[in-house]
């Protein structure tokens, strides 16, 4: 790859108390790619984005968004984090806030924007999703499905450099759940740079370019889709991947 | 218009339809008006029953008579009443003027203990000394403290009011108290609400001003008003450095008279005057309740 990563993480270790989460983690994001992170609960696909979005401090390693080292102490936490967006697996919104509001805060207020021209914004994406008629609604009038398409607005609003995706549609029924995984096809049409975690593996297979398999903090296989879930070398992402096939959700 | 995909129930169905009520339906909703009925009535006997008990056992008692002279005097009441609204109209301004110092002052102290860093910590070990000691300190003391201590040390340019020492008395008092239910409401905001925050850009104090406060502030309406009830009942105590309030006003008529009706008096009157404000609360409890119900995620 010639071009500079987005994301680059080295040797990343975390932990939590005495067990580790995290151990050896390289990881390679480049422009306008998608990557997924898949692998059982607990294995550590929440907190490697958590890390990414310095939420978690590490404990050892670097991680550098776009050549620049974001895990240096002397670097401003908040000006990396205006850089990323995070769409979370409980949604998140503030539950005090109109959706406009929602997604105008971070505009607004940390980036300055007019109020005018962030609603302009908010609008035009909110419409985009298929949510025009709900800028002026509260989140708990919404349905999960849409909950989480207002929370990714609210993560684009800012025009991140990087998104991540913390098992998005994990809280969502099974019908709520395509409407979300269509937005997020349609985000990599348009080239944005993307790092999600999913237990949605027929997705992963089609909309990543790079997939991860972790195991107990533990980066065991990557490679392109079809070679993960084509021809996995090994066994235990075999065996993972069996696993999601009986039940079904591959 | 979009289709919208709310839980049932939530949406007022206009349609006219051809529905008619089954018997089934009425035969079950006559039943509920009969055992609504019945219970009205058992609540109103029992109810006549009860008041007639206390009525007769107060009324038979041996001092009764002599009670009700010394307590119930009407005279003394007609005589009192204007006195102690008079008076009440300083405890209503105490009230107002404490009411809002001791949020301003709570919500400061609360917002210094939950500051993180290295920096604040004084700051964190003062609040926290604060509202450890005036929540500790009896009001009673705190007022003599404060409204006859003060004036004795003969300060050069410092008041010698008893109603401002008094109001000053109770903001420390209250202000220890109400910073702790700001700070439970804080507490209470979900860390992920602060996570999401973050991962805006939005700075620590961002996040607190725009996301965590509102929410810890709406949360926390009941008990503050709770706490300003308390407050509005304890003006009453300002009386003991001498400020003419209701309490002092009809304090003055029984030193006069020996009969202690004028404190019944008093004590109705701030009766009436919290019984807005608890049903204010109630009515602000259950409506949020009734949105927590609605919304789930609150």
């Amino acid at each position: 790859m010639s071009e500079t990563p987005v994301l680059r993480m080295e040797s990343v270790r975390k932990t939590f108390g005495g067990s580790v989460v995290l151990q050896d983690v390289d990881l390679e994001v480049a422009p306008h790619t998608v990557t997924a992170l898949i692998g059982a609960s607990g294995s550590g696909k929440s907190t490697l984005l958590r890390c990414a979005n310095l939420l978690e401090e590490i404990d050892d390693g670097a991680i550098w968004l776009d050549g620049e080292e974001i895990t240096d102490p002397r670097v401003d936490q908040d000006a990396v984090r205006r850089r990323i967006g995070v769409v979370f697996q409980a949604y998140n919104l503030f539950p005090h806030m109109t959706v406009l509001e929602n997604i105008t805060l971070a505009p607004r207020r940390v980036h300055g924007v007019p109020r005018a021209e962030a609603e302009a914004r908010a609008r035009e994406l909110l419409e985009r999703l298929g949510l025009g008629g709900k800028a002026g609604e509260y989140p708990d009038r919404l349905s999960g499905g849409q909950q989480q398409r207002v929370a990714i607005v609210r993560a684009l609003a800012v025009r991140p450099r990087l998104l991540l995706l913390d098992e998005i549609t994990a809280a969502l029924d099974p019908e709520l759940v395509g409407e979300v995984l269509t937005v997020v096809r349609g985000l990599k049409e348009e080239g944005i740079t993307m790092v999600l975690a999913t237990h949605e593996m027929g997705f992963a297979r089609e909309v990543a370019d790079q997939v991860c398999f972790l195991e107990g903090g533990v980066v065991l296989e990557r490679g392109t889709a079809e070679q993960v879930f084509g021809d996995p070398r090994q066994e235990r992402t075999r065996r993972f991947l069996r696993r999601i096939v009986e039940a079904g959700r591959l | 218009m979009t289709v919208h995909k709310t839980e049932p129930g939530s949406e007022k169905q206009d349609a006219p339809d051809d529905y008619v009520p089954s018997q089934r339906r009425l035969d079950r909703e006559r039943h509920k008006r009969a055992r609504a009925r019945r219970a009205t009535a058992i609540g109103a006997v029992s109810t006549l029953v009860t008041g007639a008990v206390l009525y007769l056992v107060v009324v038979n008692a041996p001092g009764w008579p002599r009670t009700q002279e010394t307590f119930f005097d009407w005279g003394y009441a007609r005589e009192a009443f204007p006195k102690v609204l008079e008076g009440l109209w300083l405890n209503v301004r105490l009230l107002l003027v404490c009411g809002a110092a001791v949020l301003v002052l709570g919500m400061l102290i609360a917002v210094a203990r939950t500051l993180r860093g290295p920096v604040f910590f004084p700051l964190r070990f003062l609040a926290a000394a604060y509202t450890d000691f005036f929540r500790g300190l009896p009001l009673i003391i705190n007022l003599m403290i404060v409204v006859l201590g003060v004036p004795a040390l003969r300060l050069q340019g410092v008041t010698v009011d008893p109603v401002l020492l008094g109001g000053t008395a109770l903001t420390l008092t209250y202000s220890a108290y109400v910073a702790e239910v700001f700070r439970a409401g804080i507490e209470s905001v979900h860390p992920s609400q602060r996570a999401a925050a973050r991962s805006l850009g939005l700075g620590n104090r961002q996040a607190l001003r725009y996301v965590v406060l509102p929410q810890a502030v709406r949360r926390q309406v009941p008990p503050l008003l709770n706490d300003l009830v308390s407050l509005q009942k304890d003006t009453g105590l300002v009386s003991i450095g001498g400020a003419v309030d209701a309490v002092r006003a009809a304090d003055i008529i029984v030193g006069r008279s020996l009969n202690y009706t004028p404190y019944i008096v008093a004590g109705l009157v701030f009766v009436a005057l919290t019984i807005p404000m608890t049903r204010l609360t109630d009515w602000v409890t259950a409506r949020m309740d009734r949105r927590r119900a609605q919304g789930g995620t609150t």
